[in-house]
């Protein structure tokens, strides 16, 4: 009977102890929230382009100013965080989750001053997605080139 | 006097001559708000930064501490105090203010009972007549240290626990009181494996468990000996398992093991597993179970607080958590 006191397999015997994670509901919450915040852009281009001198295309660059705004006064007012634990990858995803972590940092940080506090650490988790992003872009642009010139 | 390899049994009646507590908003709000000293409704109790409200929160929770007992800062021959911060910078900019001769004292959430503990040594040894203890923490501090903020937008899982916001004191002294301390058990650090952050409960209960088992065994008792066996905040995932564990090794504590993670907060109050922090443990033993002893509700208790000490450096190195756990006898010498 001294499962759980075997030190080798701890790790492995508590598991039965931690709260079951619902991936199914998880998720759900995350295509809804995630959708709605979609929505949310749709119609602010839809506004752009019925109310403003935009085509479809043009309309993206205000579009995307615009939920960043958004997000970032959301963030702000301390609702964003709120929305995040609920919907978890939903409004993390998004262009507002990317401007919630650096809006984010920059309140965390303000208390250091704006040079070493706000500017050093305003991309400190938006960074690691500029980076990978970069990277990212680089190598399937690479392998777009190489497929488009095998084929053509 | 030691007793066993780990516990000692203080010679001379020491007491607890005071206390002092502080609380944030949602600790305020919490089952336990009543027994608060000072509550405060807003995280940054009215100062600039999150830093200087966690100072506020230590400095108001000595300076009741003391007003209690109409005793100023000279009064005091030593005062030991913890934090979560870095160099735990709050305590020492406090012991700059009350310029009491200092201690500053890191054993991350375990730092409230290894101060009690300390400082009822060196009154029971005679090396001084009343040493001030204190520590403190605070969510959107601690946060910031150790953690990922949900602010960032990621969610936590469940497992994780929420720091408390908030600051405790207490004055030791051979002064009586209604409240007496009796033994105390330094903890060993044990570390099982687990290098979760977010998951700290399964990852301190082992050394809970090891110190648990280790004062009964040092002081020749059993668990129904206590009325209450308080773990610091091993949350709503640690509670049961170190219940396993001790009842795996012959011990029952499941009748008189309650958890101050889970003491400070009410279910409803969103705060996944439970409370943490420093200030978590202490809030709770000098505002509640202090209380419970003054009134004689309860007879005698083993207050264990966890800790676990580790930094994000070498979280994020993938090493595993060390833990920790040091326990405190408090006994009613009835009173009030």
């Amino acid at each position: 009977m001294t499962r759980l006191n075997d030190v080798k397999n701890y790790k492995k015997n508590i598991k039965s102890y931690h709260p079951k994670i619902n991936y199914f509901v998880n998720g759900l919450k995350a295509f809804v929230i995630g959708g709605l915040i979609c929505d949310l852009g749709e119609a602010v281009q839809k506004f752009y382009v019925t109310f403003f001198d935009f085509n479809e295309k043009t309309a993206g660059d205000p579009t995307v100013a615009t939920m960043i705004l958004i997000a970032s006064l959301l963030t702000g007012f301390g609702v964003y965080d709120k929305i995040g634990q609920f919907a978890g990858a939903g409004s993390l995803i998004p262009v507002t989750g990317f401007a919630n972590s650096i809006t984010s940092a920059a309140l965390e940080h303000k208390s250091e001053g704006i040079v070493l506090g706000i500017a050093t650490n305003l991309f400190k988790l938006a960074g690691s997605v500029i980076v990978f992003g970069v990277v990212s872009a680089a190598i399937f642009g690479l392998i777009r080139l190489t497929v488009n010139n095998l084929l053509g | 006097m030691r007793l066993g390899k780990q516990t000692w049994r203080f010679e001379h009646d020491l007491y607890i001559q005071s206390t002092g507590t502080c609380a944030g908003p949602l600790e305020g709000k919490g089952p336990l708000g009543d027994f608060f000293d000072k509550k405060y409704n807003e995280l940054h109790c009215g100062e600039k930064n999150w830093e200087a409200a966690e100072r506020k929160l230590m400095r108001e929770a000595v300076d009741i501490c003391l007003k209690n007992v109409n005793k100023k800062p000279e009064d005091i021959d030593f005062f030991m105090a913890g934090d979560l911060l870095n160099q735990t910078v709050t305590s020492n900019f406090i012991a700059r203010e009350t310029k009491i001769p200092y201690l500053g004292m890191f054993g991350a959430c375990s730092t409230s009972m290894q101060t009690l503990a300390l400082a009822a040594q060196f009154v029971d040894t005679g090396y001084a007549d009343s040493v001030l203890v204190a520590v403190s923490s605070h969510n959107a501090t601690a946060e910031r240290q150790f953690r990922y903020p949900t602010e960032y937008g990621g969610s936590k899982p469940n497992t994780s626990t929420f720091t408390a916001t908030g600051a405790a004191s207490a004055l030791v002294s051979q002064t009586p009181s209604s409240v007496k301390i009796k033994e105390a058990t330094i903890g060993r650090v044990i570390d099982w494996g687990i290098a979760d952050a977010n998951d700290m409960g399964s990852a301190m209960a082992p050394a809970a468990a090891d110190t648990i088992e280790r004062h009964l065994k040092d002081t020749g008792r059993k668990p129904t000996d206590y009325d209450m066996i308080v773990t610091g905040d091993l949350s709503s995932v640690g509670s049961p398992i170190v219940r396993q564990l001790l009842w795996e090794r012959g011990i029952d504590i499941s009748e008189m093991h309650h958890d101050c993670g889970l003491m400070l907060y009410s279910p409803e109050q969103n705060v996944m597993a439970g409370g943490s922090g420093t200030a978590c443990s202490a809030m709770v033993t000098y505002g509640y179970i202090v209380n419970l002893l003054k009134q004689k509700k309860i007879q005698r208790v083993f207050i264990c607080a966890t800790g676990a000490l580790f930094n994000p450096t070498v979280n994020q190195q993938k090493e595993t958590i060390p833990c920790v756990a040091h326990g405190v006898v408090l006994e009613s010498a009835g009173g009030e």
